[in-house]
């Protein structure tokens, strides 16, 4: 397989990188953009550490051939922070103590995103059903899901 | 080899098993994205995520069991990028859509440069993540007809968590009742044998049977003795008898109720 160019936005930036059609999508963004913000847990779809958005979806960049990116726009724990400082939703995890040794936490932020952008006011059945997909090792989840709670109730 | 969603083939890709050397992506092919009621079917694109199957108004009226399914296949993630075609075509046992596929009576159509053929979707796996599809051939579309709506329907998977877990038991079951007898019931089960298997034999005893205890019985012995459980890394046979013979025994008393 020889390598192409794909071109996509990240973060609001237009790339073009010249990549081999397979490549997952998330090792290009770590490796030829150097976002080393979405992480990698388990490579086949389980944990959500490399959780990010495509076109507004969550999806999991290991599960991503790169090809399948061309044109997309593409979002990441990087893209979230603004010149006033952090999202909302990165505001509530540091508040509520929903992040123990941080591997999980980009994806579990992002799966926030995601959940908060279709469903602003989630019940906590919502909550455990939008970041089912994300697992942690560390938290035991109730600060995690309290964070979530309070970033909604943040965005009311 | 055709790769769409890539939750199945990009973890195989990963680690050096996939036999295939040459892909071709199916992803963002508006054709293969569709959900269209037609005079007798609806036609649900193969490319169709389960995140489409759980918004579609149609699917939720009239395929209540197929959404349910598409609500508890991996995670939201993977809702996102795993279709239904791609489930059928893998052809995972475990596979959460497959059984409500079956009570539906779901036909395939086949597509290729030769044309398109149609297949009950019941015939389609052969063996052990085997199937008839040709070699040249995709999976162009799921047909099913909408005339369940009236019918009590049950599922139940049976796993270790709710999000992710792969299934160690999965039932789909419709059934209708007539004057206190049943006048129709459709059963299949998944995680159970190497493809998903429609009970026929289960069904039979059942048919025009009223409400017994007896029955109950007649039904966990036809299932018992209908089906060759798998042993593996996420159930043991014996188990997965037993809590057959219980998702029946629960679907039968709903069905009743």
């Amino acid at each position: 397989m020889s390598k192409r160019e794909v071109s996509f936005t990240v973060n609001g930036a237009a790339h073009t990188v010249s990549v081999y059609p397979m490549e997952r999508l998330l090792d290009v963004l770590r490796c030829k953009l150097g976002l080393t913000g979405t992480k990698e847990g388990c490579g086949e779809g389980e944990c959500g550490s490399c959780s990010v958005l495509m076109n507004g979806e969550l999806v999991n960049s290991c599960l991503v051939p790169v090809l399948q990116a061309e044109g997309a726009t593409i979002g990441t724990i990087e893209g979230l922070a603004g010149e006033s400082g952090l999202h909302p939703v990165q505001q509530a995890f540091l508040k509520c103590g929903g992040a123990q040794c941080g591997i999980c936490t980009p994806g579990m932020v992002m799966a926030t995103v995601h959940l908060l952008g279709h469903t602003p006011a989630p019940t906590m059945e919502q909550v455990r059903e939008g970041l089912g997909g994300n697992l942690c090792r560390c938290t035991g989840y109730t600060r995690i899901f309290n964070a979530v709670l309070e970033a909604a109730g943040s965005q009311k | 080899m055709p790769i769409a969603g890539g939750t199945e083939l990009m973890v195989q890709y990963g680690a050096g098993k996939l036999g295939a050397r040459k892909l071709v992506s199916l992803w963002g092919l508006p054709e293969l994205r569709s959900i269209e009621s037609s005079e007798h079917d609806v036609l649900i694109g193969a490319g169709c995520t389960y995140t489409d199957l759980r918004n579609d108004p149609v699917v939720a009226q009239q395929f209540p069991l197929l959404a349910r399914a598409a609500a508890w296949t991996g995670s939201i993630a993977n809702q996102n990028r795993g279709t239904l075609g791609g489930n059928i075509v893998n052809g995972s046992p475990a596979a959460d859509s497959l059984p409500a596929l079956m009570v539906y009576e779901a036909e395939l159509l086949l597509a290729s440069s030769r044309g398109t053929r149609r297949m009950p979707y019941v015939d389609f796996h052969t063996g052990y993540k085997q199937n008839n599809l040709a070699a040249d051939e995709i999976i162009r579309a799921i047909a099913l007809q909408p005339r369940f709506a009236a019918y009590y329907s049950y599922t139940r998977k049976v796993g270790t968590r709710n999000a992710q877990a792969i299934a160690k038991l999965c039932l789909a079951g419709l059934g209708k009742i007539s004057g206190n007898r049943i006048e129709d019931v459709r059963l299949a089960i998944g995680s159970m044998a190497v493809t998903p298997v429609r009970l026929r034999k289960t069904e039979e005893i059942l048919l025009g049977r009223p409400w017994s205890a007896a029955l109950i019985s007649e039904a966990r012995q036809a299932l018992e003795a209908e089906v060759a459980p798998i042993d593996d890394i996420r159930s043991t046979a014996l188990y997965r008898l037993h809590v057959a013979g219980n998702l029946l025994q629960e679907f039968l008393e709903g069905l009743f109720a």
